[in-house]
């Protein structure tokens, strides 16, 4: 007898390589490793254009979580690419000090904010990134500089492992929770926002008074997307916002954080491998190109 | 660049706020902080390099307290940090 048991919070590791693209015929090939602290990201840029990017789970050392990251992406890349074919390589991320092969390492507020102004272009003010476990809230200029940053450091409430907690909690695919929120005649009341611990302690109790799923589901996106928008409001909110890490595939927070501030984001890119959860690892990989042309002398 | 360091809490909004474009990375402030709070770190966010003053990460989510002993109740008194900077690049916001 085989069993295969599902659990909601497992959200799907992906890869994917540009078809139009002959690497070989590229000049300058860079990358951008960013080590989250829930998944792992790395795209490959070929004279500045998107070629190839994945993303994984983060394992227990950022070390090995970038170089799986890594390999897992060269080895879908067709004709072979080597570790050594790339001209320079950025860490980003929480883990960015431990990524071996990379030449140098910058912060993933610079990362994300030249990431973001890649993906959607020179509008991008204000970028919202939810990330594995903090949310940070950027502003920068049309040239993807960022002129003021705020992050959270301080707990897991309103990232995307508390998204995951819920998502267990309430036998929901990750991928689905925010569609079930919006299922709801009428908003509910936020259940505590300041700790996943306990909101999600209070989503037990409502679960136990008969609430159905995507009423629970409603109250914690909504406390969610209150935190990020005070995060928002104390740096202020210029247009255009993007929404950039792993929630910006969540619909329920992208819809009521546009709600709460009134500001409609931007939609996530259409252009094919333009993914908003790559964003940092693609400024890394932005960046990689500016410091290898700046270290050749080329203008 | 204005970088904010911190959190909220259920007790209010712990964030120190260096402007990294009127900080040089001189160090001043890292002398001057009695809980070794702030270190110089390299500027990341210019291409053209240099160094800046940040926050430590081991600091960034208990600032409320860290800072607590040079904050008395009841008093206003500049901190050290902020007295320290030369540039004024230095601000709290609580």
């Amino acid at each position: 007898m085989s069993e295969e048991r599902k659990e909601f919070w497992r959200w799907p590791e992906y890869r994917w390589v540009n078809p139009d693209i002959d690497w070989t015929k590229g000049k300058v090939i860079t990358a951008g490793v960013d080590v989250g602290s829930v998944s792992s990201k790395a795209a490959i840029l070929v004279d500045g254009e998107l070629y190839a990017y994945d993303y994984m789970r983060t394992g227990a050392s950022s070390k090995d979580s970038a170089i799986k990251a890594m390999t897992w992406l060269l080895e879908a890349i067709e004709p072979k690419m080597k570790l050594e074919d790339i001209h320079y390589i950025v860490g980003t991320g929480y883990g960015r000090v431990n990524v071996p092969f990379a030449k140098r390492a910058i912060t993933e507020i610079a990362c994300h904010a030249r990431g973001a102004n890649f993906l959607w272009g020179p509008t991008v003010r204000t970028i919202l990134d939810v990330g594995g476990q903090d949310v940070k809230a950027i502003r920068c200029d049309e040239k993807g500089k960022v002129i003021s940053f705020l992050m959270n450091d301080k707990c897991a409430a309103g990232t995307g492992r508390g998204m995951e907690v819920f998502a267990d909690l309430l036998g929901v695919p990750i991928q689905d929770i925010g569609h079930l929120s919006l299922q709801v005649k009428e908003e509910p009341p936020p259940v505590s926002n300041t700790c996943v611990v306990f909101a999600r302690n209070e989503a037990s109790a409502l679960l136990r008074q008969g609430w159905p799923k995507e009423q629970v589901a409603a109250a914690y996106h909504l406390a969610m997307a209150m935190r990020m928008v005070e995060l928002l409001e104390r740096l202020g909110v210029e247009k255009d916002l993007v929404v950039t890490g792993g929630q910006s595939k969540n619909i329920g927070i992208v819809k009521r954080v546009a709600r709460l501030l009134n500001i409609e984001p931007l939609p996530n890119p259409t252009k094919p491998g333009y993914d908003p959860v790559a964003a940092g690892a693609i400024g890394a990989a932005l960046f990689a190109k500016a410091l290898y042309e700046r270290e050749k002398g080329v203008k | 660049m204005k970088a904010h360091y911190g959190y909220r809490d259920g007790s209010g909004a712990y964030f120190i706020i260096i402007d990294t474009d009127k900080c040089d990375g001189c160090g001043k402030c890292v002398e001057a902080c009695p809980q070794g709070v702030l270190e110089i770190v390299p500027n990341d966010y210019d291409i053209e390099g240099g160094m800046m003053a940040a926050v430590k990460e081991e600091h960034r989510w208990k600032l409320k307290y860290t800072c607590g002993p040079c904050k008395p109740v009841g008093k206003q008194v500049t901190p050290p940090c902020i007295a320290a900077c030369p540039k004024g690049a230095i601000e709290h916001s609580w």
